[in-house]
């Protein structure tokens, strides 16, 4: 591989990324610990609506964070040329993903001071527990993978250690997936198809974050991506979004079968207001079907610009998508007496409402920014941008 | 050195136990000194406690019990009820064919199978020995993992600074909290506060284990149920009349 | 260690070992008393350890008083934070660690160690009133929040020391 070819950001334009990700990641730290010595009150998150605005980032982070490292494992695992050379990018991106989402999640706790006491008491039975084991052996993989790649020394190995990360990846996303799989309580949750449906999603929303990386990287770099790998990225974009599409149907119809369930997805099929709105035009029509038809319109599909609007569709999607499920999920009452209409002063039969305060959005966007940042140095100084240059002469095909 | 200070500690707490079980509480010990566990002795899982709450007896719109937990447990209403803590609460059922209705306080059930158990990252989610499902506040994290996983919603988390707290209930900001069975009267061989304030006797407390409590005679004599006893949880608190 | 000279040569690091121990337990002990004419905000005339031990140590018998009596219920008055609580609450505030002139407070904020178990745990002891429990909680008090001047108070001395002479003279000195 040709070192030199790998180009550095423009210095102006580094320092002014520099400065706009810091001044939002710092937002989120000072929007955090405003949380902490308050107290969640502050929050919009109640006794009803536990997880709130930052799980919804914090979980598209994570899910994204393995989805993107699908371009490295197509790249050394299946061996596909055009994926290797974005092997290095796509690594990063998944580390600093992961690094932002466990930020918002770790700085969301009550006891945020107690980081420790979560390092060292594991309870083996919790999802949780295991995700510690799951998310601190990625970021090692996926850190000796990047080496791998790097170190011309090292690049026999890089196939082995693609593939461990390959696996390890679909076990983290599984266990992301399961964290939600197992709440047997609550209606939205505890089905198996929630651990397959995260790792789809997490290829659609890993790739769409990667495309918009990619694409912002080589305008400043001042390069053009080649036509012929930008079509592959977008169809197989495509076939992801379609995917997804394909899950959320089964999920849906599988619910509306079990009469126990029919109450809850009419809640978010047709009247439960804003999770209707979000699924139907956020999830459904400008998350899906939207991007589907951009990236397969004969026209706009092979146009840069149109990919680019199909990803930010995509990833607007995706946050809608979470947010049905994970705030959806618990403003409809749990079902503790089946058959009776319940009411107490503790809200049970009611609709949960949740209005996110501004706090916590930016402790979801300072996330968000802790992973840019993290790309931006990293890019900065080691050379992690894709070099298609060393494809020519070759088919950029198989 | 800590090795001898250990066994020292050890043979001081031995020492202290066996006096303290008889002179901590007179005026409580000495009333049923037959069954008090001395406060030196572990909790043991020959017992297991629990509650038979009985919906007949249980008057709309009485909410003693509530107002007892309360004081007893130092919370009450700080002007916000969405974030306040409810370790109790009195929940109206009313059947959605017949019309047929109920009222019934909910707590946690102190399940032997707790999902908030087995979820909790750090174990601060615990059973103890005597089936009493407890929150050790020192390792909570305040992720609200078991408040998801709970199907009672019996779980509070704490929003907002407490001062004032009972010396024998700390609470504080940060951390998830529940029905704690009033497990610092329990072991003093008092009732639950709850219990003790329901002048209609529709709760009763005791040991399930125990053949000749009589909880255990109630169960087996009446129909009682489990509240989600789909969800196999095998819960400590069984209620009759629903 | 049926080599007599091998024996001998781990009596004489066991004894270095004492004797290091010893100093360390000395040292910073004397290193404090230094450091001002403090009086210490107590009842009774000793702690339920000795002064040297309970300042080095203390943080150890409360973790493990604190994980014993959450996890298995045991409820041993001795090294129970409400009893420290007891005894070491200042006449004036009436509290541990309301400020910096109280116990715990002003010793940790000049040694630079936070304490969050006041986040939830009072720092005052049990108000009188809620007699449920003798012991912690007279029930007469005339001069305000002084125990020991109250018959239960002294009485409550009393036991301390029975406790202390059960358990083969620790913590008297
Ligand atoms: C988030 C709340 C919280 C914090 C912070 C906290 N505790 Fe506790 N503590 C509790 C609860 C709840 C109990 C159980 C009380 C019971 O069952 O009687 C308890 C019990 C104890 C006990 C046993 C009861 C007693 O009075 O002896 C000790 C000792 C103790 N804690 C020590 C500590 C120490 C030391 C700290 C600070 C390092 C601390 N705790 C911080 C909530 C807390
Ligand atoms: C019976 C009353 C009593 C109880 C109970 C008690 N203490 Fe003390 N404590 C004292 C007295 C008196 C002193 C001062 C002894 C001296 O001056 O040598 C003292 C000294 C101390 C010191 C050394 C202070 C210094 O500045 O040198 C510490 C630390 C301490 N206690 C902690 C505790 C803790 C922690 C507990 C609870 C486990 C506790 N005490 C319970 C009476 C008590
Ligand atoms: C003589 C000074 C002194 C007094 C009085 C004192 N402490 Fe401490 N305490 C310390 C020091 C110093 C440490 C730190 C020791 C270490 O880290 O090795 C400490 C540590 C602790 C810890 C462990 C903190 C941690 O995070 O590891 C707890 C808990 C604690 N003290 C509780 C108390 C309580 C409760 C009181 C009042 C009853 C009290 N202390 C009074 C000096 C004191």
């Amino acid at each position: 591989m040709n070192f030199e070819a790998f180009r550095k950001i423009e210095n102006s334009v580094f320092y002014a990324l520099l400065g706009v990700f810091g001044l939002i990641a710092a937002a989120g730290m000072g929007a955090a610990y405003y949380m902490e010595s308050h107290g969640h009150v502050v929050t919009g998150m109640t006794n009803q609506i536990v997880w709130g605005m930052p799980h919804v980032f914090a979980i598209f982070l994570i899910v994204a964070a393995s989805g993107v490292l699908n371009l490295a494992s197509l790249g050394s695992v299946f061996g596909i040329k055009v994926y290797k050379v974005r092997g290095m990018l796509s690594g990063l991106l998944a580390i600093a993903m992961l690094a932002g989402g466990l930020t918002v999640l770790m700085l969301d706790l009550g006891r945020s001071d107690r980081l420790i006491v979560a390092m060292t008491h594991l309870n083996l039975t919790s999802v949780f527990a295991l995700n510690v084991f799951l998310y601190t052996g990625f970021f090692s993989i996926v850190a000796v993978y990047i080496w791998t790649m790097m170190d011309r020394k090292m690049h026999d190995y890089s196939k082995y250690v693609g593939f461990a990360a390959f696996i390890w990846r679909l076990a983290l996303t599984t266990g992301t997936g399961a964290i939600f799989a197992f709440l047997v309580a609550r209606q939205a949750y505890g089905t198996a198809l929630l651990p397959p449906m995260f790792i789809i999603m997490s290829f659609s929303f890993g790739l769409a974050v990667f495309l918009l990386v990619q694409t912002a990287m080589f305008r400043w770099n001042n390069r053009k991506l080649d036509p012929t790998i930008q079509r592959r990225l977008k169809n197989l974009l495509a076939v992801f979004v379609a995917a997804v599409l394909y899950f959320t149907l089964v999920y849906h119809m599988t619910n509306l079968y079990f009469a126990k369930q029919t109450a809850f997805e009419h809640f978010i099929l047709l009247n439960g207001g804003i999770y209707t709105t979000l699924f139907w035009v956020g999830q459904i029509l400008l998350g899906s079907l939207l991007p589907l038809a951009i990236l397969f319109h004969p026209e706009m599909g092979r146009k840069c610009n149109w990919v680019i609007v199909a990803s930010l569709l995509v990833i607007f999607g995706g946050f809608a998508q979470l947010y049905v499920l994970l705030i959806g999920g618990q403003a409809y009452p749990l079902s503790i007496f089946p058959g009776y209409e319940a009411s107490s002063s503790f809200f049970d039969g009611r609709i949960n409402p949740y209005n996110p305060s501004l706090p916590e959005f930016l402790l979801g966007f300072g996330g968000i920014a802790i992973a840019a940042l993290i790309t931006t140095v990293a890019v900065r100084v080691l050379p992690f941008l894709p070099d298609d240059s060393v494809l020519h002469g070759e088919t950029v095909g198989e | 050195m800590s090795k001898v200070d250990n066994s020292r500690r050890l043979f001081i707490g031995a020492g202290a136990a066996a006096t303290a079980g008889l002179v901590i509480a007179p005026g409580v010990t000495l009333l049923d000194l037959a069954h008090a566990r001395p406060a030196g002795e572990a909790a043991s899982s020959t017992k297991r406690w629990g509650l038979l709450i009985d919906s007949s007896k249980c008057a709309t719109g009485c909410t003693d019990c509530v107002t007892a937990c309360g004081k007893e447990n130092g919370f009450g209403s700080t002007g916000h009820p969405e974030t306040d803590a409810q370790w109790i609460r009195k929940v109206e059922l009313k059947e959605i064919k017949s019309g047929n209705s109920h009222s019934l306080p909910m707590m946690c059930q102190h399940c032997a199978e707790p999902p908030c158990v087995d979820v909790c990252p750090t174990g601060a989610s615990f059973k103890r020995a005597d089936g009493i499902v407890l929150v050790d506040r020192h390792i909570c994290i305040g992720c609200r993992y078991c408040m998801m996983a709970c199907p009672y919603k019996a779980r509070s988390f704490v929003h907002e600074e407490h001062e004032d707290q009972n010396p024998e209930v700390p609470r504080g900001k940060g951390c998830v909290e529940g029905c704690t069975l009033c497990v610092h009267r329990i072991d003093r061989d008092q009732q639950p506060a709850c219990v003790e304030s329901c002048k209609e006797g529709a709760m009763l407390f005791g040991d399930l284990n125990d053949p000749n409590s009589e909880i255990s005679k109630r169960i087996a004599t009446y129909a009682t149920t489990q509240v989600r006893a789909d969800l196999g949880l095998n819960t400590g608190v069984r209620y009759q009349g629903i | 260690m049926s080599n007599p000279a091998k024996r001998r040569s781990i009596l004489g690091w066991l004894a270095a070992v004492l004797a290091a121990v010893l100093l360390a337990g000395v040292l910073p002990a004397s290193a404090h008393d230094e450091h001002g004419d403090h009086k210490v905000i107590a009842k009774g005339d000793k702690c339920v350890e000795d002064t040297a031990y309970m300042r080095r140590n203390h943080m150890k018998l409360l973790m493990h008083q604190r994980d014993e009596t959450m996890h298995k219920g045991i409820r041993t008055t001795k090294y129970s934070l409400k009893n420290c609580i007891e005894c070491h609450a200042n006449p004036k505030t009436g509290s541990v660690a309301s400020s910096k002139e109280d116990f715990c407070m002003g010793c940790h904020s000049y040694a630079a160690v936070k304490l969050d178990c006041f986040e939830c745990h009072s720092t005052k002891p049990k108000a009188a009133g809620d007699t449920l429990h003798p012991i912690v909680a007279p029930s007469a008090q005339p001069e305000g929040k002084d125990k020991q001047s109250s018959l239960s108070g002294k009485m409550r001395w009393q036991m301390q020391a029975n406790l202390a002479s059960l358990n083969g003279g620790e913590g008297v000195k």
